[in-house]
């Protein structure tokens, strides 16, 4: 058998498969952070629940409808997609005059709303979730298996994020959405309901929340605390990529999937800390993060 | 450092009712304290109301009066807990050294996290401190010394300096209600200082305060540090009432929750976070029978308390008197 720096290479190969995939996860999730800052600021507290929300739509209109895995994949971030439109429009939308941490309160006391709603019905244990037939098995590809699922997810997450890429840096729409982030009046002097592209938005990110979750049912169990551990790296994510780009997000998305697969290899203890160390390190030498811009 | 408060605007008579009032609402205080557990209250159930009281009393330093929202200080609440029940436990240093290591320690995390931290503001210092303190829940899930999942149980209450006994329930609250009472009025005092006006200025006006010639980084340094070894004085404490130390301590739901109180009860005022603090306790030990069912009321004051009265309760009775 191969080995690599004294570890052996299906090892090291499989940690980093993992890795990519916590990243692609890492990516959706962060850059969903991001847009929803970007033009509501308000950090969203509530988005690791409605990632969990996304996966137990999947698993709920599967159980109790019959409705497979790709239809779902588009019909529950709908769903969510819709709650959080409601959510933007009845409580959200009275808080952007106000100081910022209340939006990040507000968002808070939802995520226990909804996690705690989940824990009373479902329990903490968790439900499997079968992936499609067509994507079941893998493949050999001589130094390592590679299960055809997880290399779904990966491209998956990945044409996701370079369409949110392309939406917001490319189109017209996102160029309203960015002049939106620099002067909310001007646009709206121009005849744009500046109010309605909010609200959408924040629909859209969450929608991105739920389609990761729905993504993620097959591979880790449906549980409602599946998004408790991952909305705190995600946020160090946002941190440490800075939140001025969307490319930078879904980069140190990625990147921190990748180094705590090599971390697990190498080191297993500090595989849990390592990005907190990585977040430490970074806002010594780098306050505004790796990709931001420097900020009020 | 110049004295910028705004007692300066005060006539001297209406400063001295003032005083007077402050001496009045002290007196209650601490008969109160002394008389709680006559009134049929559970006597466990006030000890951890004040434990919780005074977390939330130097949680409000930073949130309140410099305007910081730290969503991490459950870290400095847990891992006091942690070293105060080790340090008793196992090297036997008895009860009052152990409160005191516990209380040292989350000091110095105090110092070192705020460092790190103060470089942002609003969110940003909220999303660090909630990672560094996710960093410190990671660590005490591994160490040995913190036994993982079953956290350090039976601690023994021990004596103070070998004189008093902690066993009897009784002079245990009352030990409690002195640590509580003197982590009070360090607090209070600290907020009434030049030092507590200065913070008050960096909430209100932080370039302006920067352009006064204030060494504001260093100010908030060292109200972050402060407000993280009270709050590990009231972890080291609860440690010792509930003789264990858990995962719970130090989790970011105590961080959460003790955002609540403060929210609750009223950011900003010296008196609401210990009121939040009581109404957050009660409801827990109260509710608990409905299960789970806790937390989606506890997120549904949150969501309350935000849309609706963001003052908190205090801060509404303040506003209302001064109308």
């Amino acid at each position: 058998m191969q080995e690599i720096l004294g570890v052996p290479a299906p090892l090291l190969f499989g940690q980093l498969l993992i890795g990519l995939i916590n990243g692609s996860f890492y990516a959706l999730l962060s850059l969903g952070l991001a847009v929803i800052f970007g033009v509501l600021n308000v950090i969203n507290f509530a988005h690791g629940a409605l990632y969990m929300m996304g996966a137990f739509v999947a698993w709920l209109l599967l159980h109790h409808l019959g409705i497979g895995y790709w239809p779902s994949l588009i019909v529950a971030p709908l769903i969510v997609g819709v709650f959080g439109i409601v959510i933007e429009r009845t409580m959200l939308s009275r808080l952007y005059d106000l100081d910022h941490l209340y939006g990040l309160l507000l968002t808070f006391g939802l995520a226990l709303i909804i996690e705690g709603t989940f824990i009373n019905f479902y329990g903490v244990s968790g439900q499997p979730y079968a992936p499609p037939e067509i994507l079941t098995g893998g493949h050999n590809l001589g130094f390592m298996f590679l299960p055809t699922y997880r290399a779904w997810v990966i491209v998956a997450s990945l044409l996701v994020c370079l369409g949110t890429w392309l939406l917001v840096e490319r189109t017209r729409l996102g160029a309203y959405l960015r002049a939106a982030v620099e002067n909310r009046e001007l646009v709206r002097a121009f005849g744009i309901n500046v109010p309605l592209m909010m609200t959408l938005t924040y629909g859209f990110a969450v929608a991105l929340a739920a389609f990761a979750g729905v993504l993620a049912a097959p591979v880790y169990t449906v549980s409602p605390i599946m998004g408790q551990h991952l909305i705190i790296v995600v946020f160090a994510i946002v941190v440490i990529g800075g939140l001025g780009s969307i490319l930078g997000s879904i980069l140190t998305g990625l990147g921190i999937g990748v180094v705590e697969g090599l971390t697990k290899t190498f080191y297993p203890e500090a595989s849990s800390t390592v990005v907190f160390v990585i977040m430490a390190i970074v806002l010594i030498l780098r306050p505004n993060g790796l990709f931001g811009r420097p900020r009020e | 450092m110049t004295d910028t408060t705004s007692n300066v605007e005060l006539s001297d008579d209406t400063f001295r009712r003032h005083r007077l009032a402050g001496y009045l609402i002290a007196a209650v205080g601490i008969a109160a304290l002394a008389v709680a557990p006559f009134l049929g209250i559970y006597p466990i159930f006030l000890m951890k109301l004040l434990c919780f009281a005074l977390f939330a009393c130097s949680f409000n330093l930073m949130l309140g009066y410099v305007g910081l929202l730290s969503f991490g200080h459950a870290a400095f609440f847990g891992m006091a807990a942690y070293v105060a029940g080790h340090a008793v436990k196992v090297w036997g240093i008895g009860t009052v050294f152990g409160i005191a290591a516990g209380t040292l320690t989350a000091g110095v995390m105090g110092l070192v996290f705020g460092a790190i931290a103060i470089r942002q503001k609003g969110i940003y210092f909220a999303m660090i401190t909630l990672a560094l303190a996710q960093m410190v829940f990671f660590f005490c899930l591994q160490a040995p010394f913190t036994h993982g999942e079953d956290g350090i149980q039976g601690i023994p209450r021990g004596t103070v300096f070998g004189l008093v006994d902690l066993r009897d329930t009784l002079t245990m609250y009352y030990f409690v209600a002195v640590i509580f009472a003197a982590g009070f009025f360090v607090l209070y005092r600290t907020v009434h200082s030049p030092f507590g006006q200065a913070l008050k200025g960096i909430r209100e006006n932080e370039p302006r305060m920067i352009s006064l010639g204030y060494p504001v980084a260093l100010l908030k340094v060292l109200a972050f540090t402060m407000s993280a070894t009270i709050t590990g004085l009231a972890g080291a404490t609860k440690a010792i009432v509930f003789q264990s130390a858990t995962l719970t301590d130090v989790n970011w739901h105590m961080s959460g929750e003790v955002v609540l109180m403060t929210l609750i009860g009223g950011m900003g005022t010296i008196l609401g976070p210990v009121v939040g603090a009581g109404i957050v306790i009660a409801l827990q030990n109260y509710l608990s029978t409905i299960g789970s069912w806790v937390t989606v009321v506890m997120g549904a004051i949150f969501v309350i308390c935000v849309l609706t009265f963001r003052r908190g309760i205090v801060g509404e009775i303040l506003a209302w008197m001064r109308r």
